[in-house]
């Protein structure tokens, strides 16, 4: 039987289509996960009304200590990174323990943008287009037990690639952990990209938490561990300053850090005479997660 | 004629102006950098970080002074009274950027020196070389005495409570921070075994003297 080929002419697709195709997707091409965001994209009911803090200011002002403590070390030095293949241990509490490939998420979950403030514990503040999706229906597909409280999350140790491991006065690898409400919370997001862009690796490519309540550093960046249990994690900066850096960490301008206020934040990208501005209770998603913290006291679980 | 030799004709070749006018145009420029996007996504931090280094880089060049005529023969005194003048300068620059461009609100200012230890510690070490600066004159120095050179071992607590303030500025054990506070613990330990020593031909010089009269 002779070859044949099925596609006709016409079959092929228009410049035009896959030109704006290319744009929406952005550079998720490389990823090669095929994030079919489309014209989904659209402004979710969970983002702000903000202007975004530009690209460049997000991709070289960083905090992520595995690349050194310098603000522009993660840009110099997270090239390093293998962010492909990449794949997520999910254990503990949950029906479906298993190393989950990224490319298999997120063939299963809904990808949208979500424009979030951001609030760094050192008072500098940025608003993000991320693009990602929320972090339940990660664990909806690895599917919780009943008995589960907490989630914990770990970064990826690999100091060949990451200097700052082998550097850095932190206790490696770098882990956070969220309440199982709060991990469950439509505005807690894995991101996978910034702006159409997929996630630059400074920024902790290829998979990232954010939960734009909380301080950054809550946000844990480059994930391969998800855990679920019933005791409460333990997490990075709490376990070097227990005083300065507690669990729940919700940005908060009444409570102070022993070395700082929190009453005021600096937006990035105003250059040098840029104003400081008041600092919101829950970084402004009181409405949507106060509830969250009924009848606790928010000095003590600071 | 020996390399120290020639080091030294060669730094008295060089007036003591220019010194202060490189001084003086060193934070302008990082400012220029600083206004003109040079220094990052948020360049105030950056500015008041550089300006910080920089004053303590002074201070601890300072304190070269005496050990590097001592020990190696370099002779940089014509130039103390100027490098002391610059990081007074350089601290106040220091201390404008965090008070203007970074903490802006007065409310806050207050706060933060008395409620926060680092800026506390820093804030001593400005106040400990306010005397310092206002003293750096010929005219102090014949009026004061011996009480001049007292006054100006205010010095050794400044630098001490520099070194600590960057210190404590970090959120983690930062590296350049402790490789300042070694620098300086070494010049401050050069200083109290060099007054050890003195006490102790002092002491051996007085034995032998009453030894002799007896």
């Amino acid at each position: 039987m002779a070859y044949t080929i099925k596609l006709k002419y016409s079959d092929v697709t228009p410049r035009a289509d896959y030109m704006n195709r290319r744009q929406l997707m952005g550079g998720a091409v490389g990823l090669a996960t095929g994030l079919a965001l489309g014209p989904a994209l659209g402004a979710s009911k969970y983002s702000a009304d903000l202007d975004p803090t530009a690209l460049e200011d997000i991709s070289s002002y960083n905090n992520f200590y595995e690349f050194g403590t310098g603000k522009g070390d993660p840009a110099s030095h997270a090239h390093k990174l293998t962010v492909d293949p990449w794949s997520v241990e999910i254990d503990g509490m949950v029906e479906r323990p298993g190393s989950y490939g990224l490319e298999d998420i997120l063939k299963k979950v809904t990808q949208e943008e979500r424009i979030y403030r951001f609030r760094c514990v050192e008072t500098w503040s940025m608003v993000v287009p991320w693009v990602g999706f929320e972090l339940n229906q990660l664990l909806n597909m690895a599917g919780v037990q009943g008995g589960a409280k907490y989630v914990a999350f770990q970064t990826l140790f690999r100091p060949e690639e990451m200097p700052g491991q082998k550097t850095v006065n932190l206790e490696w690898p770098y882990r956070e952990g969220l309440r199982l409400d709060e991990a469950m919370h439509p505005l807690t997001i894995m991101a996978t990209g910034i702006y159409d862009e997929p996630m630059p690796k400074q920024n902790g490519a290829p998979l990232r938490l954010v939960v734009p309540w909380k301080y950054g550093y809550k946000s844990i960046k480059s994930i391969v561990r998800v855990t679920l249990t019933d005791k409460e994690p333990q997490t990075t900066w709490n376990m070097l300053q227990p005083n300065e850096y507690g669990f729940y960490s919700n940005v908060n301008p009444e409570v102070s850090h022993p070395r700082w206020s929190q009453a005021y934040e600096k937006p990035i990208g105003g250059g040098l005479f840029a104003k400081r501005q008041e600092t919101l209770k829950f970084n402004g998603y009181e409405e949507e997660v106060a509830s969250l913290y009924d009848g606790m006291d928010l000095v003590v679980n600071h | 004629m020996s390399f120290v030799d020639r080091i030294n004709s060669a730094l008295r070749s060089v007036p003591v102006w220019v010194l202060y006018v490189a001084g003086a145009v060193w934070p302008a420029w990082l400012l220029y950098l600083a206004a003109t996007g040079s220094m990052g996504a948020e360049p105030v931090k950056a500015l008041e970080h550089e300006l910080g280094r920089l004053a303590l880089k002074a201070l601890i060049l300072g304190l070269c002074v005496t050990p590097l005529r001592a020990v190696v023969g370099i002779n940089l005194i014509r130039f103390r009274r100027a490098i002391g003048v610059l990081t007074f300068y350089f601290v106040s620059a220091h201390l404008l950027v965090w008070l203007v461009l970074d903490v802006q609100i007065l409310s806050e200012i207050w706060k933060d020196i008395l409620k926060r230890p680092y800026i506390t510690v820093g804030m001593g070490a400005f106040l400990l070389m306010v005397p310092l600066a206002i003293t750096s004159n010929n005219w102090s120095v014949r009026k004061l005495g011996p009480t001049w050179r007292k006054l100006h071992r205010l010095v050794y607590p400044a630098v001490l409570l520099g070194g600590v303030h960057f210190i404590m500025v970090g959120k983690t054990w930062e590296i350049d921070a402790l490789i300042y506070m070694v620098v300086i613990a070494m010049l401050l330990g050069w200083r109290i075994w060099q007054a050890y020593k003195k006490r102790k031909r002092r002491a051996q010089s007085t034995t032998s003297v009453s030894r002799a009269t007896t």
